[in-house]
């Protein structure tokens, strides 16, 4: 069957575009989990692109309610009219906010539909949004109407793992946990976002990126979107590829590694066992 | 033939449900897995897998439903750790095999070769210096020449095939065993919620607006204030390794439902009684070491500390300078316990041995008295006992 196949710009693993055309065929939401930086939210772009369908973004944060995707009264701003005397405030519909989930709904063809980072809301949050996710319709109790979906939207949703999703909200999803890449495939995510490397660089850059990952104690682990931020420096720098073979001490740490490391720590981390090394040699 | 791989799923602990099932059967109708075994395990473990530490288990599951494998009890790759084999190989090697070694491609090569041997092997084997059996010159197998040989617990040939997807077991990391019978303990800890109002003002006050507006002679004054939080803090002190092994399961469980429960939540692990260090790894190396005094300055007095073990020691190692099992302690854990206690003003113990069975051992009744008297058991009338002391 037609459906998301890896592209030149985003290289699914077979299982991700079983899971995704799984989730695409049956109308139901796909729940992606993954280390941070493995691509999950680019994922609901990609999707949207290869099936040609507008996306509608819903970024969570830690006060974000499940109401608000749905819709919002207003009912602050119709005070404020009312006292004003203004014409509009005998139409109760003037003051319905529509939420991301009503624009996805209603629109006039078929959206993908990306919430992100589901887990930064409250524990309740997923369960708010059963009964609208499973039969894509709820009530608006202000205008007495339901809200039905015209076109079921393709519901992809992602989360850090910060908290443990509930068991009924996981049972209507599928699930995909977007594993780290190994070697191979990374190099051919590098090669579709920078198709004219070179190659030596692309390689050395790799031995050192696997490297860093190699070493446990690291409080983040760079992933993918850290190995690319830092490949286009070392464009950016035009870098010779032998700076990161050489085993200088002086070099040890990573050049440029700022795009790698994000926490002091790290790269305290990261000098001292350079030190250790050192003496060893 | 899919209804047996089911509830083998559910023997395993996977909480596989009939709408998942059912989830999966409309899957194959609409010909999403069309007709590859490799897209059928993929449909499948998107479908009936939720959780990404349960996706070891289902691969062996999967192995053992479609492929007639044995069952994963005697799994050998399972019984033996990564860590350990390494280890020993490291251990028995020489110089040159070493650099032989490293030149082929490191460690990682020779688990490989370890595992591809085990595939070659087809029957029990004996003498020779490659296939891994007895009496051998391979540095696997057991009574080889080498005294230390890495003995593997094997009797007949284990019939293995081609390392499919699932049997390669990606996910095995994941595994953390945390089974999913927490609900009661969450409903148990959710007393310990505490709401407060904190942050940006975004809730309408509707009796101060209506004040507010009465005072301002009835032209509208609105008056917000912040929502209402739970902000409650809890820092976890887990006591892991030897006689707490009887009681790992119960804790894990508080552990997962404690996770999913609070917002801010903090733990550490301890061996016995705390000392002037603690570990953030349940593996307590060197490099997940704290000390104590850190954590003393890091989390704040309104930090509920609530310490989870069974307080089964020798008294010595509560009382004496010195006395811990594992290290010289310059000052007794009974000092270490005061600090704890006196910074944190809620506190209690929580310990997974029956109530009954407490005056039996001394070093119970120490601790108890160190913390006066707010030990609880770990059961679920216990958990809401402490989280009324905590809440107090």
């Amino acid at each position: 069957m037609a459906g998301f196949r890896s592209t030149e710009n985003y290289i699914a693993s077979r299982d991700l575009e079983v899971a995704v055309n799984a989730a695409v065929a049956l109308q139901r939401p796909l729940l992606v989990k993954g280390e941070p930086g493995t691509g999950k939210t680019v994922l609901a772009h990609e999707v949207a692109k290869a099936l040609g369908l507008p996306l509608i973004e819903w970024h969570i944060k830690s006060t974000t309610k499940a109401q608000q995707g749905l819709y919002e009264y207003d009912a602050v701003s119709r005070l404020r009219d009312g006292q004003l005397g203004d014409e509009r405030v005998h139409d109760i519909s003037n003051y319905i906010v529509r939420g991301k989930l009503w624009e996805a709904f209603t629109a006039d063809q078929q959206h993908v539909l990306l919430i992100d980072e589901i887990d930064k809301a409250d524990i309740e949050f997923p369960n708010d949004l059963l009964l609208e996710l499973d039969r894509m319709q709820f009530f608006v109790y202000e205008t007495k109407e339901t809200v039905v979906a015209r076109h079921r939207p393709i519901v992809i949703i992602t989360s850090n793992n910060e908290k443990e999703l509930p068991d009924a909200f996981l049972r209507r999803c599928f699930f995909h946990y977007i594993r780290f890449p190994d070697r191979e495939t990374m190099e051919q995510i590098v090669q579709a976002h920078f198709p004219d490397i070179k190659q030596e660089l692309a390689r050395e850059a790799l031995n050192v990126f696997f490297q860093v990952r190699g070493v446990t104690e690291l409080k983040k682990k760079p992933a993918t979107s850290e190995l690319l931020d830092w490949l286009k420096l070392l464009m950016i720098e035009d870098l010779p590829p032998e700076v990161l073979r050489s085993q200088d001490p002086k070099t040890a740490i990573p050049p440029l590694h700022g795009a790698l490391l994000k926490n002091e720590q790290d790269v305290h981390l990261f000098e001292r066992l350079a030190f250790l090394s050192r003496r060893q040699r | 033939m899919l209804a047996h791989f089911i509830v083998a799923l559910r023997g395993a602990g996977i909480p596989a449900s009939i709408t998942e099932y059912l989830t999966l059967l409309r899957g194959m109708k609409e010909g999403v897995a069309d007709y590859s075994v490799d897209d059928f395990y993929h449909l499948s473990r998107a479908t009936l897998v939720k959780d990404e530490r349960h996706l070891d288990r289902f691969d062996r599951v999967f192995g053992e439903v479609f492929k007639g494998l044995e069952p994963p009890e005697g799994d050998l790759a399972r019984t033996l750790p990564d860590e350990w084999l390494r280890k020993m190989a490291e251990k028995l090697l020489t110089e040159e095999e070493r650099a032989a070694i490293e030149a082929a491609g490191g460690f990682d090569k020779l688990m490989e070769m370890l595992k591809q041997r085990l595939a070659e092997q087809k029957g029990r084997h004996q003498g020779g210096s490659k296939w891994i059996g007895t009496a051998g010159t391979s540095p696997f197998g057991a009574h080889g020449y080498n005294p230390e040989g890495v003995r593997i617990g094997q009797e007949e040939s284990r019939h293995r095939r081609a390392v499919k997807v699932w049997d390669r077991r990606e996910f095995r990391d994941l595994d953390d065993s945390v089974e999913i019978g927490t609900r009661n303990i969450k409903l148990a800890l959710r007393r310990l919620r505490r709401f407060a109002r904190q942050g940006a003002a975004t809730e309408l006050d509707l009796p101060d607006t209506i004040r507010s507006t009465a005072n301002n002679a009835g032209s509208l004054d609105l008056k917000m204030v912040p929502e209402r939080h739970n902000t409650v803090k809890v820092l976890l002190f887990l006591d892991i390794g030897g006689s707490m092994d009887d009681w790992v399961k119960i804790s894990a469980e508080l552990f997962s439902a404690a996770r999913a429960e609070f917002k801010h939540l903090e733990h550490f692990y301890f061996h016995n009684c705390p000392y002037e260090r603690l570990w953030t790894n349940n593996r307590r190396r060197r490099e997940s070491e704290v000390s104590t005094f850190e954590v003393l300055r890091k989390y704040g007095p309104d930090y509920k500390a609530v310490f989870v073990g069974d307080a089964s020691m020798s008294p010595y190692e509560i009382i004496q300078p010195g006395g811990s099992v594992e290290h010289w302690n310059e000052e007794a854990g009974s000092a270490w316990m005061g600090r704890l206690t006196g910074h944190f003003r809620r506190s209690a113990w929580l310990n997974p041995m029956p109530e009954a069975a407490w005056g039996r051992t001394h070093s119970i009744g120490l601790v108890r008295q160190l913390m006066e008297n707010r030990m609880f058991p770990l059961t679920l009338g216990g958990i809401e006992a402490m989280t009324r002391e905590l809440s107090r």
